[in-house]
């Protein structure tokens, strides 16, 4: 994008051939072979391909499981069970799947909190982290639903708990709850459809992926600084410095996934799982996978009726917000300055919705009038709930509030001249910073 | 401007530190349901592996004791080959169960000895004739229960072995048992093992923890039945990715170093 490279020319003859009718080979070169990545992208920038890994291991296990699993209710604990018996490398599968899961959140978390604090979701990245936030939204559809089909009791139960948080819809709430389950309960006809979407989504998810990277390639990447690259001084080909990169992370990545995979399968788990869905009981404790344990804390939070809004559909529509105010982060943050490393105030505020999202988490997966307890010490005085409802609030005060609020009182570090400056050894730069805002200007008018 | 800079840093100072730490005061007290020892599993740690002399002891346990109340529904006979037994050993020990099979060319439903291919036999007809015979409790299926609990095998072990009289002021309800390992306390499973309740024909004295500990060996097995090749691939896996990621890393360091 920032400098034209003369068109790649290819030694084989076939290549070629095939590339002068489909430049597929052009692409490749262009977008993965010389695309100039900022020099001074750190580890931080290697989720992204951490993620599309975790996709494509997803799939494919799950193509697996997916010809010896059986979809309906009376089957589909004992085919799960199957898998992990009797077919070959059945409990591999079920394993790499079951732990992807939870590493693909974590990479996507990641990813998503590295955008907040290098301000990636700013101009001219909007529509690419917006694109973020949908495939965020389709993965926990996809999760939610795959969560489902082992049919334990966590399974049934959170589906039904889930399900019928709709029936708060007024008027045709409880139409929505019978339309979404194919009858009247939670039962096989649920259990069929949500097999269905959970093959389909991923592939959306896909489609998407594809569209956010092409995005990406428009814009190219941020970086650490925040700046726009100036030149070809400020950045590297991505090849081989950044296959190379991304390649050393995704396998120390790995390493800590397999370690789970292998030596703690069940770790993030819940043992009720393992029980077989019972209609008729109710486990003590419903919790959903702890990757939703924030937005489920949200979701408990609302217990109170607020105007003519009853506190169960106040709380759906928390949940929803919480996910759905992401869309709009590009325009509630008023900075001009991309990177927190230049935001004194933010980068504070930063720590501290990161510390308040984590204590939601918390509170979600404990029972809602349990005395709040986190890293095993228990704060007797207060509840739960109570906690939930100030970390709620702070969430939507940290986005509504402090945002746009900062931008305008925070005065912002001196940014660096360029990239190329900013990684240089102290005594080599030269020159004086340049004064802030100037940064977030897109690349070219610079 | 610098003012405001400094009341709203202070602002978030206080409220990273109310969040953390401030609000710390009481150490968390113990809850009602008690938490099992940790005990020391042959297959625990990234090494570990089943004790198949145990597990086989407690098939024994599992077959001569909890059998008549508990099925095992995803457990094959042929299954057991994997804690030990010899193809032949299986079936025999198959050929001692008798499964209903059928219909025959007259339409009939008949008995036989069960083959290594057959599941477990189940000790009830269905989940009523279950109730009926253990005074509306139901026996759960025992396949992955040492999964299906907190704690696990711990949990298991201590409650087989956690029967006492209930304390001062409890009234148990009828049917009931005191052990205060089972959430509220009160079980409608009776204390099934005693010493000596079983034959061990490997020499082993079958004393009351023997026994507990041996069929918690097993029902640890039949839950995770692949665990021991699922750790030795694991080392290899790791060993393979811990090198590669070396590697990569000198690799990284190499391509990168004209770049300073
Ligand atoms: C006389 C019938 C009977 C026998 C024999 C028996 N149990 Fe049980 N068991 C039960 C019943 C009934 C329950 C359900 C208890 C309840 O829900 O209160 C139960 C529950 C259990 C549980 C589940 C406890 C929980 O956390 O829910 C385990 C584990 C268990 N038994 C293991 C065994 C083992 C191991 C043996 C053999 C040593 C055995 N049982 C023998 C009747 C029996
Ligand atoms: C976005 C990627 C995906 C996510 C986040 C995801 C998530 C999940 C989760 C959380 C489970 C429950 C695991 C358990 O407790 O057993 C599951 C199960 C399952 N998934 Fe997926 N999945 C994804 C992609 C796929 C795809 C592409 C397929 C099929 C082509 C698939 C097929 C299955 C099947 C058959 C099960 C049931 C077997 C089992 O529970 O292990 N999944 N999935």
């Amino acid at each position: 994008m920032a400098h034209a490279s003369p068109p790649p020319a290819f030694k084989n003859p076939m290549v070629r051939w095939i590339d002068s009718r489909l430049p597929v080979f052009t692409l490749m070169q262009k977008e993965y072979g010389v695309f100039p990545m900022p020099r001074n992208a750190n580890y931080f920038w290697n989720f992204g391909a951490i993620a599309m890994v975790m996709l494509m291991v997803m799939i494919v296990t799950g193509i697996f499981l997916s010809m010896h699993y059986t979809p309906h209710v009376d089957h589909a604990f004992n085919s799960v069970e199957r898998i992990m018996r009797d077919v070959n490398y059945g409990w591999l599968m079920r394993y790499v799947h079951m732990n992807g899961a939870s590493f693909f959140f974590i990479a996507v978390y990641i990813h998503i909190f590295r955008g907040l604090y290098y301000g990636s979701y700013k101009a001219p990245r909007e529509l690419l982290w917006m694109l973020g936030v949908v495939i965020l939204l389709l993965m926990m559809a996809t999760a939610f639903m795959g969560y489902v089909l082992p049919w334990g009791q966590m399974s049934f139960w959170g589906v039904t708990v889930i399900t019928n948080l709709f029936s708060a819809i007024p008027m045709v709430g409880d139409s929505v709850v019978t339309w979404l389950w194919g009858g009247f309960a939670v039962e096989n006809a649920t259990l069929n459809r949500f097999f269905s979407l959970h093959y389909l989504l991923p592939f959306v998810i896909v489609g998407v992926v594809f569209l956010h990277v092409a995005a990406l390639h428009v814009t190219g990447s941020n970086n650490p600084t925040g700046i726009d690259p100036k030149g070809p001084q400020d950045t590297l080909p991505f090849h081989p410095y950044f296959t190379i990169k991304d390649t050393f992370g995704l396998v120390v990545f790995l390493l800590i996934y397999c370690g789970f995979v292998f030596f703690a399968p069940n770790f993030m788990g819940h043992p009720d799982n393992y029980i077989p869905a019972q209609p008729l009981v109710t486990p003590a404790h419903i919790v959903p996978e702890w990757y939703f344990l924030p937005f489920y804390a949200m979701l408990r939070a609302i217990t109170f009726d607020f105007l003519f809004i009853e506190a169960k559909l106040g709380g759906v529509i928390v949940m929803f917000a919480s996910v759905f105010i992401l869309f709009l982060l590009p325009w509630l943050d008023t900075s001009r300055v991309r990177s927190a490393r230049f935001r004194p105030i933010y980068k504070w505020f930063f720590w501290v919705l990161f510390v308040n999202v984590l204590i939601l988490g918390q509170v979600g997966a404990l029972a809602a009038d349990d005395p709040f307890e986190m890293f095993g010490i228990s704060f007797g005085f207060i509840s739960a709930t109570t906690v939930g409802q100030i970390c709620t609030f702070y969430y939507f005060f940290h986005f509504l509030v402090l945002l746009p609020l900062l931008g305008k009182f925070e005065t912002p570090l001196p940014l660096p001249r360029s990239i190329h400056e900013s990684v240089l050894p102290k005594g080599a730069r030269g020159g004086g910073p340049l004064p802030a805002g100037a940064a977030a200007k897109p690349m070219g008018k610079a | 401007m610098p003012m405001t800079t400094a009341v709203l840093r202070t602002l978030a100072l206080v409220g990273a530190v109310a969040g953390v730490l401030g609000l710390a005061t009481t150490a968390h007290a113990a809850g009602e349901t008690v938490t099992p020892p940790n005990q020391n599993w042959s297959w625990e740690g990234p090494f570990g592996t089943y004790d198949r002399a145990a597990a086989q002891r407690g098939f024994l346990v599992y077959k001569q004791v909890c059998s008549s109340c508990h099925s095992m529904e995803q457990l094959d006979y042929r299954h057991l080959t994997g804690i030990g037994f010899s193809e032949a050993e299986v079936s025999a020990l198959a050929a001692g169960f008798l499964v209903v099979d059928g219909p025959d060319e007259n339409g009939d439903m008949f008995r036989r000895p069960a083959l290594p291919s057959d599941g477990f036999t189940n000790p009830y007809e269905n989940e009523q004739m279950a109730r009926l015979a253990n005074n509306g409790s139901l026996p759960p299926d025992l396949s992955v229960i040492a999964k299906a609990r907190e704690y696990g095998a711990d949990y298991l072990y201590a409650l087989l072995i956690g029967y006492e009289d209930p304390p001062e002021g409890v009234e148990l309800r009828a049917g009931m048992h005191y052990n205060r390992y089972f959430s509220g306390g009160q079980i409608a499973m009776p204390s099934m093992i005693v010493d000596g309740g079983v034959e061990y024909i490997d020499g082993t004295e079958p004393f009351v923890n023997q026994q507990a500990w041996d069929v918690t060996t097993f029902m640890m097995w039949a839950a995770e039945p692949h665990m021991d090749r699922r750790k030795e691939m694991g080392v290899m896996v790791i060993g393979f990715l811990a090198v590669f990621a070396v590697l990569m890393w000198l690799v990284k360091r190499r391509v990168w170093s004209d770049t300073h």
